[in-house]
């Protein structure tokens, strides 16, 4: 396959960036779409250019550092992490726009590199269940009914790419803050802190500068691991529900 | 031959750390015996902590709860990408919830056994003791494992043990145990107590006086070379199987932390001890950049195969039943598609080898479900493996329920990693090695499930107990800073390194010099190690290291964002880090666990351990780079398990 | 409380959620009102004069339509200024669009900003016209409801501003009401489909039943 890639390039995270074209041959249908990168990096290395730097580390869909935005979609046009996208996805000719996460709470590093510290802060703040080493009773002295065990599986799934704030018109990480009070929020394990669990991750999460949700589902589309929409609505009603139970 | 091979042998290696009596009480005699911090006094030690996987996450947040003040690094941009998240089996723990006759010593002897006798008796067994607090511990963090439909954990068996002790969280227990760490870590970040440093990569260590002092750091965004200064360092680093270039690894995993420490002192035990694993998906072509792993559970109703002629290049679908050879079933017929997975391994590498291999470049086996489906039914066999059969249409863009999948070994996890006594400290005072980066309790070769176990003990149990002992009886009292002549030689052999780098500006890519050892590795000290293969590697290795110096290219500069720079450092380290392994397999001339030499095997083909000669941990001592190493020798005994070749026919 | 709910981004949507359905309820009420012309001028001012009326003996005359209007005023001031400090601040979040950009989220989710302030000037030119008269074509006569909405939609601007207004209101309701539901925390997965179809079916009376009146001016049935 030949391609034209046009790939945001930015040295720094002060100075200006733009787009630079780039055309890449004997592209294989079955590399993934950052082995295809990859690829040009070599030869952009070889012609003493710098490569294009971008985040990737596991390239299995589970360490979430990968964060591309492939032609406006987040982590490109099938639902799955850039590293998981293969060349497949795309025809020989095919001119792929690359561009880094978009959001002021995720300022760009460098290319296609961003800071998504504001997600470390945000769990920091009360992402957790407060259970020093040592303390904890038998794992069977508290049963966890299955529905509930699975509704907090199914939200932990998140890996913390971003792509949610990425897809978001708002630049909004409710998607990855919900995920987070839904999966502890409904363990008993969790339930001690589950009122200022969420104040307190949705205060930092507007401290940060993400923006608010106007439910244009984009988040839950982009996401890679499938949280769902409605995660959303339930962090809401955990949030009235902890305003009526704290005083502050 | 090169002078590397004339390895000197120096005095053994012993363990002062380890109590005596029975094996069931020695832990409980350390902790005992180890000297303890005033809970007031702790917040003046500083603890560097390299590493944010499950042994330095759950290290840094246990050590910070304590009341340390703990200074943590990781080159991720997050504490929660390191590489534990990608492990999917699970975690064994001795809990015994089904009742079906497991016990501490049960796995103790399990992991004894399955080390092929090359691991310390005490250690495992504390790992086994630990064990059952692990799994209380995760539960108590919220960390969501299987449960029924009473409410309570789910077990399963894993690895052809015959108990079911593994907790897991479906196919993402690593993730979900990662998560739990990093949360932990979080608490402890917001509440001043943890110092994180992310985006940094350690590139070397600081010892002053003799002791662990410190690590030379650079800043992966502004570049900046940095110093920070502690009463002990921990690496918890990770394992070296990168070396290898293709491997289930992440792709920025690194041997630089356990390498520079090694440089520094730090004795490397065991190196040639790495564990392959059968089933993961082949490789495409040149472009491959990492190998991704399918669980082994796969094989419990998976059928291996190739075609019984060679070069048979018909689709799977056109090759009759009888020109088809389920070697696995054939050579083993008792075990079958689940013996152990160096055997299985080994046993792709040689039909392969034969030029049975199926795929593209013949590098691959079927693994065949259609008698499962026929036995199962689509249905079932798709709530039972449907997540991994859609990970594997994702990558092959192939339908597993259509099409056999094909599979291949690939490098997976390293047995090997720095000396550590009882204590998990190493042979330099102050330097402690936990999970992957050390050695201690696989012996020659992993478990299924006990890497994360292992992570897991060492971080939240056995080093926060351990390191008291180290911290009370080396009060530091006199601060050091960068002037200190120990330091400024550590900053500048780090800076005039990376200066180097960029100045050659030669004719090759970091990569391709990264991929030329790899695969020089994987031929020669990969599945199936021979001396003359070994000796041709061990030529090879300083050849391409003296290339490298000459031809590398890194563009840009070191003050800035360069991934160019920090894989070409990485680079520097496998170069010399494959050398030791090769030497490490070409002496242990007998086969073990992970390490399988052709000289030494039984009759029918399987591995010969040769107990008399060599049960002992090799631990080498570096000297200079391209001269031969110092061996030490720990010897080690079985009091509790006694040493049996294994069998599988 | 107070503090938590103002100063959160998910306490301010809360606000517009509540605030929205308070004005919902009452569009409800309007709308059915409204439909009392095709019962002819009689009934239709006479109504109108009750809604001066309700709560006698006990209210005093207007003192339940000042009652409902000072409530209305507030949803309104709430749900808009809750708007734009929240869009300021969504538009801050994300300052930098993509290079290559596509059509994204429905029409009624997209246009949820630009309705608003269509409606917001609408809800201005509606009382001019309709309730104190300023700019109503023809003579406004006071306590005469039914002559002034003839007068009104007798005019062509006065048709297309009202008709264009309550499309807007249509895809306005459709959007709000499902992401009120989510903000008030009362969706979830089951629940989605029902919460949708009553959007849907909310937003669809909403506006055949306010278009109704023009249209009957229009076509004569109401003259």
């Amino acid at each position: 396959m030949k391609l034209t890639l046009r790939v945001w390039r930015q040295q720094n995270a002060e100075a200006p960036g733009a787009m630079a074209t780039y055309e890449v041959d004997g592209i294989s249908r079955d590399m993934s779409f950052l082995e295809m990168l990859d690829t040009l990096n070599e030869e952009l290395i070889l012609a003493g250019d710098e490569p294009v730097a971008f985040d990737h580390d596991c390239r299995e869909g589970i360490c979430g550092a990968c964060s591309l935005v492939i032609n406006g979609d987040a982590h490109g046009p099938e639902r799955t992490t850039t590293c998981q996208l293969h060349m497949r996805s795309f025809q020989d000719g095919d001119t792929i726009d690359v561009e880094p996460w978009r959001a002021s709470a995720f300022p760009v590093v460098k290319d296609l590199v961003v800071d998504r510290s504001a997600f470390d802060r945000i769990i920091q703040s009360g992402g957790y269940i407060s259970a020093p080493t040592g303390t904890a009773p038998d794992a069977h002295a508290t049963p966890v009914p299955k529905p509930d065990a699975d509704f907090a599986f199914e939200h932990a799934e998140c890996i913390g790419c971003g792509a949610c704030v990425a897809a978001c018109p708002n630049g909004s990480a409710m998607l990855f803050t919900s995920a987070k009070v839904n999966h502890l929020n409904v363990l008993p394990q969790g339930t001690p802190e589950r009122e200022t669990r969420v104040l307190d991750m949705v205060a930092t999460m507007d401290d940060e500068g993400f923006g608010g949700c106007t439910l244009t589902g984009e988040c839950a589309t982009a996401c890679p691991k499938g949280i769902p929409l409605p995660s959303i609505a339930a962090m809401n009603k955990e949030w009235l529900r902890a305003t009526r139970k704290v005083r502050r | 031959m090169s002078d590397y091979t004339q390895y000197t042998t120096g005095e053994p290696v012993t363990d002062t750390k380890a109590p005596h009596g029975p094996v069931a009480d020695r832990w409980d005699t350390r902790r005992f015996e180890a000297r303890l911090v005033n809970p007031a006094n702790r917040r003046k030690h500083t603890v560097i902590v390299v590493g944010t996987g499950l042994a330095g996450g759950s290290a840094g947040a246990t050590l910070a709860e304590q009341g340390y003040h703990v200074v943590q690094f990781c080159f991720q941009d997050s504490p929660r990408r390191a590489h534990s998240v990608a492990a999917q089996g699970g975690i064994n723990a001795a809990k015994n919830y089904r009742n079906d006759g497991d016990s501490v010593h049960r796995l103790f002897y399990d992991t004894v056994k399955g080390g092929d006798f090359r691991a310390r008796e005490s250690n495992v067994h504390r790992l086994a003791e630990i064990s059952v607090e692990i799994i209380d511990q995760c539960v108590a963090q919220g960390v969501p494992f299987a449960r029924e439909y009473g409410g309570l954990l789910d077990n399963r068996s894993f690895g052809g043990v015959q108990v079911s002790r593994t907790f897991y969280a479906r196919g993402q227990t690593g993730q979900q145990l990662l998560l739990g760490a990093y949360q932990a870590l979080s608490r402890q970040i917001a509440a001043g107590n943890v110092e994180l440093h992310a985006r940094t990569e350690m590139l070397d260590l600081v010892v002053v006086d003799g002791k662990a002092r410190g690590i030379v750091a650079r800043d992966l965004v502004t570049g900046k070379i940095e110093t920070h200064f502690a009463d002990a360092v921990v690496l918890a680093s990770g394992g070296y199987g990168n070396v290898f270039y293709l491997s289930t690894n992440a792709m920025n995993s690194n041997a630089t932390a356990i390498w520079r420490a090694h440089r520094r002192g730090a004795y490397f035990a065991n190196p040639c001890f790495t564990q392959i694993h059968p089933t993961c998906i082949p490789r495409t072509g040149e472009h491959q950049s990492k190998l991704t792993l399918m669980s082994e559970s796969l094989r419990n109703d998976g059928r291996i195969w190739v075609p019984k002629a060679k070069g048979d290049d018909r689709p799977a679908a056109e090759i009759p039943e009888d020109e088809r050879d389920y070697y696995l079933e054939r050579i083993y017929p008792s075990f079958g598609n689940l013996v152990p997975r160096d055997i299985a391994s080994r046993a792709a590498k040689n039909v392969c080898d034969e030029g049975r291999g199926v795929g593209p470049g013949g590098q691959g086996v079927y693994l065949d479900f259609a008698e499962a489906i026929g036995r199962m039914g689509r249905a079932k066999v798709e709530e039972k493996y449907g997540n991994l059969f859609d990970m594997y249409a994702q990558i092959t863009a192939e339908d597993p329920y259509e099409t056999p999948m094909r599979i291949y070994p690939a490098v997976h996890y390293t047995m090997g990693g720095l000396w550590v006594d009882y204590d998990l400290q190493t042979t330099v005072p102050g330097l402690f090695a936990i999970g992957e980066a050390n050695f201690s309790d696989h012996g020659a070769n992993r478990l299924g499930a006990s890497a994360l176990m292992q992570g897991l003990a060492d971080g939240y149990f056995v080093l926060p107990s351990t390191i008291n002992d180290y911290l009370a009886r080396n009060p530091h009292t006199d601060e050091i800073d960068a002037d200190h002549p120990a330091v400024a030689e550590a900053v500048a052999e780090t800076e005039d390194r990376l200066s180097l780098l960029l100045a050659v500006d030669g004719d090759r890519t970091p990569d391709s010099f990264h991929r030329e050892i790899g695969e020089l590795m994987w031929e020669y000290c990969g599945m199936a190690r021979t001396e003359k293969g070994l000796r041709t590697a061990l030529e090879r290795i300083p050849v391409i290291r003296e290339e490298f110096w000459r031809r590398i290219k890194v563009p840009g500069t070191g003050e800035q964002f360069n991934q160019s720079l920090e894989k070409a450092n990485r680079v520097v380290d496998y170069l010399e880090l494959a050398e030791l392994m090769c030497l490490d397999a070409l002496h242990r001339a007998e086969s073990c666990g992970g390490h399988f030499r052709e000289e030494s095997q039984t009759p029918d083909g399987e591995a010969a351990r040769r107990d008399e000669e060599f049960s002992y941990a090799a631990a080498w001592e570096f000297t200079a780079t391209g001269d031969a190493p110092v061996l030490h020798q720990e010897d080690l005994v079985f009091e509790y398990v006694h040493p049996t070749q294994r069998s599988y026919a | 409380m107070t503090r938590t709910l103002w100063d959160s981004s998910v306490g301010k949507k809360t606000i517009m959620a509540v605030s929205g359905l308070i004005m919902l309820g009452y569009l409800v009420a309007h709308m059915v009102g409204n439909l009392k012309i095709f019962f002819g001028p009689g009934e239709f001012d006479r109504y109108a004069h009750w809604l001066r009326t309700m709560g006698d003996p006990v209210l005093h005359y207007s003192w339940g339509l000042w009652l409902v209007r000072v409530v209305l005023v507030a949803a309104v001031v709430l749900h808009g200024v809750s708007a734009y400090q929240l869009s300021r601040r969504d538009i801050k979040a994300r300052p930098a669009k993509y290079v290559h950009t596509k059509p994204r989220a429905s029409y009624a989710t997209r246009t949820m900003r630009w309705g608003g302030v269509i409606l917001a000037l609408f809800i201005v030119w509606h009382i001019l016209d309709l309730t104190t008269g300023t700019v109503h074509s023809g003579g406004f006569q006071e306590g005469h409801p039914y002559q002034n909405v003839v007068d009104t939609f007798s005019t062509w601007y006065g048709n297309v501003i009202y008709i264009v207004a309550v499309l807007a209101m249509g895809l306005h309701v459709q959007h709000g009401f499902w992401s009120a539901a989510q903000t008030l925390g009362v969706g979830n997965a089951t629940r989605d489909r029902v919460l949708k179809t009553l959007a849907n079916l909310l937003a669809a009376v909403l506006t055949l039943g306010f278009v109704s009146v023009p249209v009957a001016v229009m076509t004569g049935v109401v003259s």
